[in-house]
């Protein structure tokens, strides 16, 4: 598979990832991306068809733990750390834009 | 006359034990010696002054009762500030969590606060622990005690900055592909990264969850035992810990230093040296090996020829999983928000912030992440590296067989410049080359100090000894690190920091 990464796939993908990049990022990141793409790309040389892939290095199952009810952190000292707060409620921003 | 801030944890806390000294007098002179020498290290992002003093207190107060606490009560201790703790700032070294006073402690604090040590304050780190020098701190960068001039390592920067200056004598750092373990090696102290779950992540911020894991630094494998074992053992409250019984550390460090290797079969990876590692690296590493052979250890090469493709499997794995972990900071709950004026929606509020919060290594690795987990390259890139991943795994299944431990340097070269490599990704990532592996598998490794290189710079700077065990067999790296610092320092008569210059100004 070819390599290779342009400064509009860095865009959109930024945008994915809700960073809003500035113009002199993307054109340093695009440069940086391609070269960091390209040499991670060698993994793609490993022969790996029948080879299971490894999620956690330990092997994991479910942990369940009773379904009791436990005091959970009071409001205040949640709310203390939000950016803002109304009515014990976090605020945010409106959900819909005006485009939507 | 010894000064407090020269003995090392095991001696501070017998001298607050017997009575000796007191925990508030063992406090005072860190942060004393943090206030001296702190505006050259940039250790600290924070400073519990008072927090340190009050714990100090209350440890003296319970010896003074009666009460007979463990062998790190009223030892002073720095904390990498990705953990969280109840009242203290906690900032992750980024400026998108400035500010922020968590509403509870991880559960290493808890523990290391039951054990009666004495958190001095949070260490500097490579923002969200992603970097190799502690330059992509979101506040300062920190500086090498032995060079200011030069990096401490990273992402635990901070703390390996804070041991090896002895502004106190354990810290807390966190491991995703090396960063307890190279810190360690470059400024001259032991750090451990354990085997995966063996220390609890509840309370440590995550940037790759299958990859992170908390793990002690110090100035001597016996003191880096000890912390392990406050620290260590199952917690319900992350799901990935490990329960069984903490392996008895401190023993196997005891006994590696009082005995030799006899019978231990160590193996050398043969992929983890050679071309582009420095010469005087390689020099300590290959005289390490003969001191492990005189020591009674049966050494043998190893091959692993899926370790040459640990770094681009690393890092294709841990921006996926950080791109994926750090969309939690989404200007909601916690942290920074920007451009919430009424005219900006929720979703340009969070592009926003996340624009001003995050240093560019940090953008660079969610977009890398964003990438490598988007449908169409998933397969290639992503479900590869987790194919690699096995391959790793199947290749320290097969050394084992041959090899109780495996060695390797820690890193494939001394401390560089500050400002160096921070032009290019690639020439920072590969720092990581050696500690990469054991990462991946989730097995334990130690970093313990072997020499000296004076034929890469023009100061003599400090070569680490990797270690690495199978996963939860943590004891053998503390011994073998033991058994080897125990014969360096008979050789050479004087512990390995004694060689550390003294930071102007202080001392």
């Amino acid at each position: 598979m070819a390599s290779g990464i342009t400064r509009d796939e860095v865009a959109h993908l930024a945008r994915l990832a809700r960073l809003a990049v500035s113009e002199d990022e993307l054109e340093l990141f695009a440069g940086q991306l391609d070269v960091i793409l390209q040499s991670v790309s060698r993994i793609q040389q490993v022969a790996a068809a029948d080879i299971p892939p490894t999620s956690h290095a330990v092997p994991l199952t479910n942990v369940l733990r009773a379904d009791e009810v436990r005091p959970s952190l009071p409001r205040h000292s949640v709310l203390a750390a939000a950016p803002a707060a109304e009515d014990d409620r976090f605020r945010v921003p409106r959900i819909l834009d005006e485009e939507a | 006359m010894t000064s407090l801030t020269d003995l090392n944890a095991t001696e501070l806390g017998e001298a607050v034990a017997t009575g000796e000294t007191s925990a508030v007098e063992v406090a005072q002179a860190h942060l004393d010696r943090i206030s001296a020498v702190d505006g050259k290290l940039g250790a600290f992002l924070h400073i519990d002054a008072d927090g340190a003093l009050a714990t100090a207190k209350e440890v003296d107060d319970r010896i003074a009762a009666g009460e007979k606490l463990g062998p790190l009560a009223g030892v002073p201790l720095a904390l990498k500030d990705v953990i969280v703790t109840e009242g203290i700032p906690t900032t992750c070294g980024s400026r998108i969590l400035e500010g922020w006073i968590p509403p509870y402690d991880a559960t290493i604090v808890r523990r290391m606060r039951d054990a009666g040590i004495v958190i001095l304050g949070k260490t500097n780190m490579d923002e969200f622990a992603m970097g190799s020098s502690t330059e992509n701190s979101g506040y300062h960068p920190a500086h090498n005690p032995w060079d200011i001039t030069r990096i401490p390592g990273g992402s635990s920067g901070g703390s390996s900055a804070a041991v090896s200056g002895y502004e106190a004598p354990l810290a807390i750092g966190t491991d995703t592909g090396g960063s307890i373990r190279q810190p360690a090696a470059v400024t001259g102290v032991v750090g451990h990264k354990p085997t995966y779950g063996g220390v609890s992540r509840y309370g440590l911020i995550a940037f790759s969850s299958s990859l992170d894991q908390a793990g002690p630094l110090a100035r001597t494998v016996l003191d880096a035992a000890l912390l392990h074992e406050v620290i260590g053992g199952h917690d319900p409250c992350d799901s990935t810990s490990i329960d069984a019984a903490v392996p008895a550390l401190a023993e196997a460090a005891r006994a590696g230093a009082a005995a030799d290797l006899k019978g231990v079969r160590v193996g050398v990876v043969r992929e983890l040296s050679g071309e582009g590692y420095q010469r005087g690296v390689l020099d300590a590493f290959e005289s390490t090996v003969d001191l492990l052979r005189e020591l009674g250890a049966e050494v043998v090469e190893v091959s692993c020829p899926h370790f040459d493709y640990a770094l681009p499997a690393y890092y294709l794995i841990a921006p996926s999983e950080c791109s994926s972990n750090l969309a939690r900071f989404d200007a909601m709950r916690y942290g920074l928000r920007a451009g919430d004026d009424g005219a900006h929606g929720l979703e340009e509020v969070m592009s926003l912030t996340r624009e001003a919060g995050f240093g560019p290594e940090v953008k660079r690795r969610i977009i890398l992440g964003t990438y490598a987990l988007s449908s169409g390259y998933y397969d290639a890139y992503y479900g590869q590296a987790q194919k690699v991943r096995t391959l790793i795994s199947q290749d320290f299944a097969a050394a084992y067989e041959r090899a109780d431990v495996l060695v390797s340097p820690t890193t494939p070269f001394v401390a560089f410049k500050l400002g160096e490599r921070t032009a290019d990704p690639m020439a920072m990532y590969i720092n990581d080359l050696c500690t990469l592996p054991a990462s991946l598998s989730g097995v334990p490794a130690i970093s313990v100090p072997c020499g000296l290189s004076t034929t890469d710079s023009d100061v003599p700077l400090p070569v680490g000894l990797q270690v690495m065990a199978p996963a939860l067999a943590d004891e053998r790296c503390y011994r073998v690190a033991a058994a080897v610092e125990a014969a360096l320092n008979a050789r050479r008569g004087h512990p390995f920091m004694s060689d550390a210059p003294a930071l102007e100004g202080a001392k």
